[in-house]
Parts: structure tokens; sequence; C-alpha cells
């Protein structure tokens, strides 16, 4: 009765464990729970049906062979018949074999359909995933989603293959094997049966309480995994500071609340598991004594008493069985719970849902370029009344045009850039490329006219080259790849031990944040997109490299319409005006040099407490410098 | 994989140089070099102090197998001497067998309970046992290691390999033990009631035995398929929900969609293949089984007929031969879980027998007293030269004295050395040659405990820990209290962002509303720091996501909170350079500028351009 530990559950009062809309434990029905795995189990109907058809039968199968010794031992037996004992063996081989035939065409008929079940659910989830909104994934770690996708599918695939079918198999062989021991003798049958009563109380009983233990055992593996990872995570923040003890700790701590949970677990366990083996047993030494006595008084043969005994034997199995099959249900059924609270989830629409300011539209005629029109933002799971984080933003960027992005920390700059493809949805007012709102847009159009390069640059497990044409339509080649590589001084890839074929990612090379950095940039770059989002996208480079590739970028941003997050002058300069983000709102836009001189606060973020008191120098000899830069630093080395 | 969860992945910019990885290497395949016997001797070491335990739950296992298994003796009992008794009017054995029946029933259930128990019991204590061993030896392990060996790795050899091994231990062992011991008293009980049938019983045991190897082989490699798959699915899995953005914004999830199906289609067949050779060998073990049960039937009943066998032990050696075959199903599934324990374990083993390279020391000293009233301490590279045990040096042998309470700025490009500077000075590496002395004490010398009163380390990676905010404070001191915490996020100018959460500093940065910048971790990670109030004080590119102001406000917080203390600033960005005393520039692992800003502004060389290009940005 395996519980199977989701491997990264989150700690017990996190909501998402349950889900945003999670049912209470009160209301939960397991039947109802697993009959919505019905959609995935359809296809595989009649090859389930079978394999059920085929269960009951063999175990029927069994249930014959007691008929078929009383009918040896109380006739050629008894009859010192030889030729009678050679059939009855005969008999009982046929049956067997009959018997190991269909067990294996039981497990033969499902084994592949089966599989196909659980990897339907898998891309099903899957699929779903990668659809659902930015906003859902903020909400969800990342281990919880994957335990959704592996153990819990494990478990409804084993739930298919046993307890569904046994639970039918069993309950069909026990109502036989009952019925074929009261036909022989009603009175031993009625003795037989006396336990199954309180037997079935006291399973319903330890269901529910093994279910609540279960469960606790679950989510305390959660934070004993919680603990693990962030140890493993944080690893230098942990030796930095010498914590590792109080780690240690923290993890002793858990694990012996755990493991006082697993115990209170077994004894549960070891209490039902004693009463179900003892009870029965008990009922068969009653029948033994009762039956012994009929047979002295000649009102039962002996073949009768062997057959009987040794049906009832046979559905020790059955009965023993239905207490961890039930279990094994329950389980099944928090498994499909937390399958569908993620699949229930709703995924991104095609077009966001537009309720507020049909008028926000009006005002604007067709504007060519990137421009935000009174958007409002507010996360979407932050409470109502909580102030709008982005309020009322408007900007306007001309094509060809390039804007930086400047705030205070935390101002919510990157929020912004996420909203541009629709990584999250604004909460009013509207955004339009080249006049057309990006709601009304489709998504992979929107995606395709808009590049991203986001402040931690993620590499697939790809080839550098593969994750750099990511940003580009399939067509592109090795032309467009160099391009992209040089723009944004990434030329190391083709140093790499196999050049852009090397294989980087989690689980390939390991690449230092300014490579990684590089590479991104580039995917952003390489398929020539209309519109280039980029955040803080030199943040990891030295000063070299930055102004070489501040040099490239330059070039690319000529006939491109860009926003980039900013956080230095030297960034800054990468874009023709600068726009400062403030209290949710853009409060200033103009040159470098014209906020730096006449905007306090913009001059506070760009050269500190120092201020802008010190002259500054013309704009145009600012560029002339920055591109003849690197030269400089070539010739130095 | 909110902002404020995910942390940055190993987001040293100053690159290490990427290290050569060709096929072979160990950490690539994910196969450390497990020592030959290291598997059983983890095991052994495990199981060692429970030995007695072990030994009484098997013996309470043996008893309760005994009373379990003696219904079909007292059935013949019954049939062959209480039946005629009765017919004498004898009530005696009746009795006995009514008192027997009772007895084996009650014993068994109560032995079958004292049995779950002490076995869960041995179960958790060895899993309690070999949880704290991995978290403990993956937390010794040097940082220079756990770069290598990836997070997901060792997150999984104590999640989902810790989970195979309790599979085996809470039901596959229990299932082993009783099926071998229910083999071994049945078989035993059949010969003892006679020889012929119980010689056909064991006879069956070989073509048993030839069918489970050979399922073990075909299965195991079915399931090492399997558990490939699976882990090249979680890959891709994990990798495109944490990368969701780029994914989103490149518009990858067709082709996502398609290489998921690939590797779902793969696991799929293995899975399948892998309960087909389940089915195959249930077939044949039936044959196998049914084949020998209907043999020793025509045996037996022919020996009644001839009578030289009593009916009662007939009817006792079928009952017997019913549950004789019961557990083969299950000992294929013992099967399964061992194989894939056996592998896990191994996993384990392979982990815990990396040394860290990093050792505490045996014969720890303190440091002395400090020199001045001034908190820093003087730091003296003496001849160190470093290179990476794989091979490639990095930083060639060099000498480097920095006087207590000196900010020494270190500036370079990319891969120059500047960051392994940093980590040999925190000891999260050791010198291959030469020694790093804090106040004339070697590093390796001090107790993490003083190590760390000594030096902190500040890294571009601001990892929160999940708990509230202040939580995440006191890490650097966890005795100081809500004051002192304050005062820390003050001096570095992250109280008013701290205090517009939700909660304030009670905010549980994992919750909805925690969402907290890359620049404001960056600033809880300056205010632990502080707290920490170390000796040394090491800032490796700990200000890259701050604006101006917020590298101010750490620029302000160092000269005034933390003066006086010795500092090694490690940034890309100049500024930092204002409020350092000295200035090393480095190329290609060895310094070749050193002096005070001053002086190599002034100069002709790297620094002065460096620092011209950077002034000119700054216009």
């Amino acid at each position: 009765m395996s519980t199977t530990p989701a491997p990264a559950e989150e700690t017990t009062e996190e909501g998402a464990r349950t889900g945003p809309e999670g049912a209470g434990p009160a209301e939960r029905s397991a039947v109802r729970a697993l009959l919505r795995l019905w959609p995935f189990v359809r296809p595989v109907r009649a090859r389930l049906s079978a394999a059920a058809a085929v269960a009951i039968v063999a175990s029927c199968v069994g249930l014959v062979i007691p008929l078929v010794l009383k009918w040896l031992v109380d006739g050629p037996v008894a009859d010192r018949d030889t030729g009678g004992v050679w059939l009855g063996a005969l008999y009982v081989l046929l049956l067997g074999l009959v018997e190991a035939v269909l067990f294996g065409l039981r497990r033969w008929l499902v084994a592949r359909p089966l599989s196909r079940v659980e990897a339907d659910m898998r891309a099903a989830l899957y699929r779903h995933l990668q659809r659902l909104p930015v906003a859902f994934h903020d909400r969800w770690a990342s281990g919880q989603l994957l335990s959704r996708g592996t153990t819990d599918l494990m478990l409804l695939r084993m739930f298919l293959a046993f307890p569904l079918t046994f639970l039918l198999v069993n309950g069909v062989t026990i109502l036989v094997g009952v019925a074929i021991m009261l036909v022989q003798d009603w009175a031993l049958g009625l003795v037989m049966l006396a336990p199954a009563l309180p037997l079935i109380a006291l399973s319903a009983l330890f269901e529910k309480r093994y279910a609540r233990v279960a469960r606790l055992a679950q989510d305390q593996v959660g934070d004993l995994t919680t603990v693990v990872e962030e140890s493993v995570l944080g690893i230098r923040v942990v030796k930095g500071f010498g914590r590792h003890r109080s780690q240690a700790r923290a993890f002793r701590e858990l694990a012996g609340t755990l493991r006082g949970t697993e115990l209170r677990k077994a004894r549960l366990l070891a209490t039902i598991w004693a009463v179900i083996m003892a009870l029965p047993e008990v009922a068969i030494g009653a029948t033994l004594v009762v039956g012994a006595v009929q047979v002295a008084d000649d009102a039962l043969s002996a073949g009768t008493l062997v057959a009987f005994l040794s049906t009832a034997l046979a559905l020790r199995w059955p009965v023993e069985s239905i207490g961890f099959l039930l279990a094994m249900s329950q389980e099944a059924a928090t498994a499909t719970e937390r399958y569908f609270e993620v699949m229930d989830a709703e995924p991104e629409t095609a077009t966001a849902p537009r309720s507020a300011e049909p008028d926000a539209g009006a005002r604007s005629g067709r504007v060519a370029g990137l421009r935000f029109e009174e958007v409002r933002f507010r996360y979407p799971d932050a409470p109502e009344d909580s102030p709008l984080l982005l309020d009322g933003v408007d900007l306007h960027i001309r094509p060809g045009e390039s804007v930086a992005l400047v705030g205070a920390t935390g101002s919510g700059k990157t929020t912004l850039t996420a909203l541009v493809p629709r990584l999250h949805e604004i909460t009013s007012g509207r955004i339009t490329l080249d006049g057309e709102d990006i709601t009304a847009m489709d998504r992979d159009r929107l995606r395709s006219l808009v590049a991203v390069a986001f402040e931690e640059p993620t590499l697939f497990s790809a080839s550098v080259g593969e994750n750099v044409l990511m940003g580009a339509a399939a067509t592109a080649g090795a032309a467009d790849l160099d391009r992209a590589l040089a723009v944004a001084q990434a030329e190391f890839a083709h140093a790499l031990p196999e050049g852009v074929d090397t294989q980087v990612g989690e689980q390939g090379l390991s690449l230092s944040g300014g490579q990684r950095q590089r590479l991104a940039l580039a995917r952003a770059v390489v398929g020539r997109p209309r519109f280039l989002v980029l955040d803080d996208p030199l943040s990891a480079l030295d000063v070299h490299t930055e102004a070489a590739v501040e040099a490239a970028l330059r070039r690319v941003l000529v006939d491109t319409t860009a926003l980039i997050v900013a956080h230095r002058p030297s960034t800054v300069l990468l874009a023709d005006r600068v726009a400062l983000l403030s209290g949710g709102r853009i409060t200033a836009v103009g040159t470098h040099q014209e906020l730096l001189r006449g905007h306090a606060e913009y001059a506070h973020l760009m050269a500190g407490a120092a201020a802008s008191h010190e002259p500054c120098e013309p704009y145009e000899h600012e560029r002339e410098h920055e591109q003849s830069e690197p030269n400089e630093g070539d010739q130095d080395r | 994989m909110t902002a404020s969860t995910t942390p940055v992945p190993a987001a040293e910019d100053e690159a290490d140089p990427p290290r050569p990885k060709d096929a072979g290497d160990p950490f690539d395949r994910d196969v450390l070099p497990t020592p030959p016997g290291a598997t059983a001797a983890l095991l052994r070491s495990l199981l060692a102090p429970m030995r007695a335990r072990v030994a009484g739950t098997t013996l309470l296992l043996l008893l309760q197998q005994a009373a379990a298994q003696a219904g079909p003796l007292l059935v013949a009992y019954a049939i062959d001497t209480a039946v005629p008794a009765l017919r004498g009017h004898d009530h005696g054995p009746l009795v006995a067998v009514a008192v027997g029946y009772l007895v084996c029933a009650l014993a068994s259930g109560v032995l079958q309970w004292a049995f779950v128990v002490g076995a869960a019991r041995v179960n958790q204590d060895v899993l309690l046992d070999l949880r704290g061993r991995i978290f403990r030896h993956g937390q010794a392990l040097s940082v220079d290691f756990h770069e290598r060996y990836t997070s997901g790795r060792l997150i999984s050899r104590s999640t989902t390999d810790v989970e195979s091994l309790r599979e085996l231990l809470s039901e596959g062992l229990q299932e082993l033990i009783t099926v071998v011991l229910s083999f071994v008293y049945i078989s035993a009980m059949l010969l003892w009631l006679d020889l012929g049938i119980g010689a056909v019983a064991v006879a069956s045991f070989v073509p048993l035995y030839l069918l489970v190897r050979g399922y073990q082989g075909r299965a195991g490699r079915a399931y090492a398929e399997r558990s490939t798959a699976i882990a090249a699915l979680i890959v891709k899995f994990v990798e495109t929900m944490n990368g969701i953005r780029p994914v989103r914004a490149f518009r990858r999830e067709a082709a996502n969609d398609a290489d998921f199906a690939a590797l779902n289609r793969r696991h799929e067949r293995a899975n399948g293949d892998a309960l087909l050779e389940m089915a195959r060998y249930v077939v044949g073990s039936r044959l196998v089984a049914n084949t020998a049960v209907a043999a020793m039937v025509l045996w037996g009943a022919y020996r009644v007929t001839d009578g030289s066998l009593e009916l009662g032990v007939l009817a006792a050696a079928v009952l017997y031969l019913r549950r004789l075959y019961d557990p083969i199903d299950r000992l294929g599934m013992f099967l399964n879980s061992y194989q894939s324990a056996a592998a896990s374990l191994e996993k384990i083993a392979g982990l815990l027998a990396q040394t860290p390279s990093v050792p505490e020391p045996s014969a720890p000293r303190q440091l002395p007293p400090p020199a001045s009233e001034l908190p820093g301490r003087e730091v003296v590279f003496e001849s160190v030269g470093f290179g990476y045990r794989t091979g490639g040096e990095v930083l060639p042998r060099f000498d480097l004295t920095i006087a207590a309470g000196q900010t020494v700025a270190v500036v370079g490009s990319t891969g120059a050395g500047k960051s392994t500077l940093a980590k040999l000075l925190a000891r999260f590496y050791d010198p291959s040659a030469g020694r790093v002395l804090l106040d004339g004490v070697d590093l390796r010398d001090l107790a993490v405990p003083e190590l760390r009163r000594g030096v902190v380390m500040v890294t571009q990676e601001a990892f929160l820990f999940s708990g509230t905010v202040a939580d995440n404070i006191a890490l650097g001191r966890p005795d100081a209290g809500r004051a002192q915490i304050e005062a820390a996020a003050k001096a570095i100018g992250a109280h008013d962002f701290i205090s517009a959460l939700p909660d304030g500093y009670d905010t549980d940065v994992r919750k909805r509303g925690g969402r907290i910048s890359a620049g404001q971790r960056q600033l809880v990670a300056f205010a632990r720091a502080l707290l920490a109030d170390p000796a040394v004080l090491i800032l490796d590119e700990a200000t890259s996501s701050l604006d101006v102001p917020g590298e101010q406000a750490v620029q302000r917080a160092m000269a005034t909170v933390l003066h006086g203390r010795t500092a090694v600033v490690i940034a890309h960005r100049l500024s930092t350079v204002e409020i350092a005393d000295r200035v090393l520039v480095m190329e290609r692992g060895r310094i070749v500028e050193d002096g005070r800003p001053a002086e190599l502004i002034a100069g002709t060389g790297r620094f002065a351009d460096l620092h011209r290009a950077w002034r000119d940005s700054l216009a």
C-alpha cells in the first residue's frame, strides 16, 4: 500500500496544493473523481472489458477445481477406481492450464492499452500545461506539476490494471464462491459468512483513517523535499554563511516527524491486516469443527468438506485483497483529483476576454509602432483591493525607434515587458502593434512579431544552434545563426567542443551566466523581428563585451521597434529615447541627456546621489566613442 | 516558479571556464564511480545497528507463518483422527482441533500485527538514517562538486531513489520473506505428509527458478529502458515548466509537443514491454504450478486408492498445494521493486562515496583576537595556485596580501579568474598549491562556525529560502532579534520595499503576493550579510541587478556599517571601485595590475581604459 508521495509536494498550508479551487475533503467522492477518467479510458474500453471478463472466467475456473477434487474424493478415490483418478487428475490439469492461459491473456490484453492510457494522459497534461497562462505557472511549483505527470499517472495506470478489474472480479468470485458453498451446505456456508459484516465495517473505518494519515505523510514528504531542494539550490548561501548544521537540524526534525506519521500508518495497516487474517481463519476453523461433526454423523461427505474448505481457502485472497484494493482506489481517486486540478485550469484563450473601456480604442487611430494606452495591470492572483502595479501606462514607440525603460527596483519594468507578448493579460487599457490591438491578434502571430530576451536567460537541452534558431522561422539557416551570434558577441559558441552543435542546458555543457545571456540575446535577434523586447539584456556582461554587444546591437536596432529595460546608463544609450516608469505610470519621456538634466528622479536613478551636476558631453560624441571603444580594448590585448 | 522562487541557476557570471566534458565524464552520464562492494557495504552499514531488531522481526514472521500455515495440518488431523474419534464418541480430538485452530488464527493475527509494526519501525529507521546521510553528505560536499553534479540529480537521489528503497523495504522485503518462508514451510509440510508429493513440489521449483531467472533478465532490460525513458521525460517536463516564458514567447509549444510525444512513446513502449514480460512470466509460472498440482493430485489420489495414503493427508496436501503457488505473482513484483531499488541504492552509494574536497579540519584552530579595535582581518594568499581536478590550470601561482580593513576591487573580463579567487578566499574551493591565511591561520584549519565569523561571501545569485523575509535575513545570524534585522534592512535600503510587502517582514517569500524582483532579492541577500557581521566580506557580482541608487545604498552601508572590515569586491561595473582602497586587474588567471584606483586611473594601463569607457557611459 504505497502512498507514493509526490516529489515536490508543497508545504501543508500551501494553498496551491489542493489547487486554487480544490474541493474540501468533505465533499469529495472517490467514485465521482474516478469517473472523470472515462474519456481517457474510452478508447481502450473494449480491451479492458474483455480483460475483466477473462479474469472473471479465470477466477471461476479456479473455483471449479475444488469441485473436481470433491468429485475425485467422493467418487474414484472412494471407489478405488484407478481410471477415474487419472480422469480427475486430467480435469485438474486442464482447468489449471486454462486458468494459467486466462491469467496471461488478461495481462496481455491490457499491457499495451494501459501504457497508452498513461501516455495519453501525460501528453494531454503536458499539452495543457504549455498553454496555461504564465500566471498559473507562477503559482504552481514545477515539482507539483511533475508529480502529477509521473507518480500520479502511474498510480492511475495501476488502478486501471488492478483495483478496477479486481474489485469487480473479486466481488464476482466471492459471490460465486459463497453461492457454491451455500449450495453445498447452507449451514456451513452461513458459519463461513459470519465475519463478513464486521470485516466490511472495520474496512470502511480503516479506509477513512488510513486515507487521512496517508495524505498527511504525503504532505510531510513534500515538506522534506522542499528542504532538500532548497539546501541544494541554495548551497552557496548555506555554505557562505556556514549554515549547514541548522539546515541539517531542520531536516532531521522534519524527517523525524515523517517517521512518526509513517509508523502511525503502519500501526493502522497492521491492525487491519491482523483482523483480516484472523477473522476468516476463525470462521474456517469453526467450519472445520462443525463440518467434522457432520462428517462423523455421516450428514456430510468427506469430499464435500474438503471441497468446502478448499473453496473457503480459495476465497481468502479475494477477501483479504478487498482492503488494499480499496486503499489503492482511494489513492487513485486522490491522484485523479490532483490531475484534474491542473486540467480544469483555463488555458489561454485565443483572444482575451475584454470588457473594459471600449472607448480606449476609439481614441487612437491606426498608429504605427508599439503603443501602450492607459495600460493597467495587477497580477491576477493579487487581491482585488490591492493597488495596481501598473496604473495607466501611456507610451508610444515609433516604428524603428528604440526606447529604454527605466525605473526603480520593483517598479514593474519586467512586468510591463511581459505584457507585450501577452504572457500576462492586461487588466485594462490596450497595447497595439502598428495599430492592431494585441488582444485581437492570434497569439502565434503576435509572438512571431515580438521577440523577447528575458532577464533570466534560459537555455533548453538542445544544441547551441537549435537554441538560438528557436527565435527564427523554420527556414532560417547557418547564415542567420552566424549573424545573430555575431550581434550578440557570442562567437565563443564556435569554439565550444562541437561548435554550434554542442549540447547545452541541464543535460549539456554548463555555460556561464554571461554566455547564456549572450545566447539568449542572439535568440531574440536571429529572426529579425519587427518588435524587440529586451529585459536588462547586458547585466551579466563585463564592460568590454557589453560595449561590443552594444555596438552590434545598435546596427540591429536601426530598423527595429524595441523596448529595452535598463538599469545602467550604458544600456540606456542603446535607445533613442528613454521612458521613466514610476508609481505605475510613465512619468517622463525624452533623450537620456534631456532627462538627466531635467528630471531629478531620473538623474538619481542613473547617476545616484552624486546626481547630475557634472557637465554632460554631447550625445553624438557619446555614440562615436562607444563604437570605437571595443577596438581600443582589442588593441590593448 | 514565481520570480521569488526561482533561483538563478548557477549564475556565476564570472565564468569558470567551461570544463571539457567528454562523453566519458561520469557526471554527464549520471554514473559516479561506485567502488566495488560499496552498495552492499552501504546496505550492511544501514542494517548493522538494527541487527537485533531485524532478527526479532524475522522471528516474528517465522512464528506468524507457522501459525498461518498450520490450518491444513489441522484439517488432516480432523478428518483422519477427530472424525473417527467422534464416531467413537470421543470429543477430545475435535476440541483439540477447535482450540488449535482458534489459537493459530489469533496468533497469526497478533503476530502479523507485531511484525508489520516491527518491520515498519526498522524500515523507517533505516530510511531516516539514509535520508540524513544523503542530506548531510550533500551539504558537506564542496561547491565544486555541486556545480558538476547538478541540483536535479542530488534532489532525485534524496527523493525518488530513497522512495524506491522505501518501496522495497516496506513491501518488497516482507513479500520476499513471506514468499520464501511459505515455500519452505509448505514444502517441508508436504514432504512430511508424504514424501512423494513433497518431492514433486520440490522438483517443480527447478523450472520455476529458471522462469524467474529468465524473467529477471528480460524484465530487467525493459525496466532499465523504462527508467531511462521516464528520466528523459522528467527532464523535458521540468525544463519546459521552468522555462515557460521563453517557451511561450518563442512559440515552442508545438515543437515541444512533438518532442515530448516521441519521449512519451518510447516510455509507453518500454512500459508495455515490461508489462508483457510480466504476462509471459505469469503464464509460464502458472502453467508449471498448475501442472505440478495436477501431478500431485494424481499421485496422491492414486496412493489413497491403493490404501497407502490417508484421505485426510490428501486433503491437507491439496489445501497446501493451493497455497504453495499463490505467491509466484508476488515474487515477480518483488523482483521489480528489487531491481529498481538496487539501481537506486547503487546511485546513492556512488554519491556517498564522494569525499568532500573541502573537508572540515580534524583539529580546528581559533582565530587570534583582532589586532586592532577594527573588525577587519588580514588576508594572505601564500604562493596559491588553483586548477580543477580534471586538469586545466585556472590560477597560476601567485602571492597576495590584503591588509586588515582594506577594500579591494577585483576587475577583469569574463573568465579572468576573479570568481575563483573569491571562492578560494571563501573556502568554497581549496587551493591546489599554497595556503590562504586569515590573520595567519590557514583557512583549512578553521571549523565552519569560526570560518563564517571570519569570511562571508555574497554572490550574484541571491537565493531565498521558503519562510518569511525576516527569516531569510536572519540566516546571517540566527539569534538576531527583529530590531537588528530591521536595522540591517534599513542600512542597505531594503526597508522600504519590505514594509510595502503584504505582511511586511513576515511576508512569506513563496506565497502569493510575494513576488520579489531580482534586485530586491539581492538587497535581502545583502541585509543577510550585513547581519552576519563578518571580518572579511566578499561580494561577487552582488550588485548586478541593482539600479544605481540601490548600488549606492550598498556602498554607503559598506562605508558606514561595514567600516573597518576587509572587503573583496568583484564587479563588472566600475562604480563599485569608487569606494575601493585598491584595485586588482586580472587577466587569464593572473593579477596584471595592482594599485590605488587614482594611480591606475592616471596611468595608461588596462584599468585606465576600462575606467574611461565606464565614465563615458555614465555621462
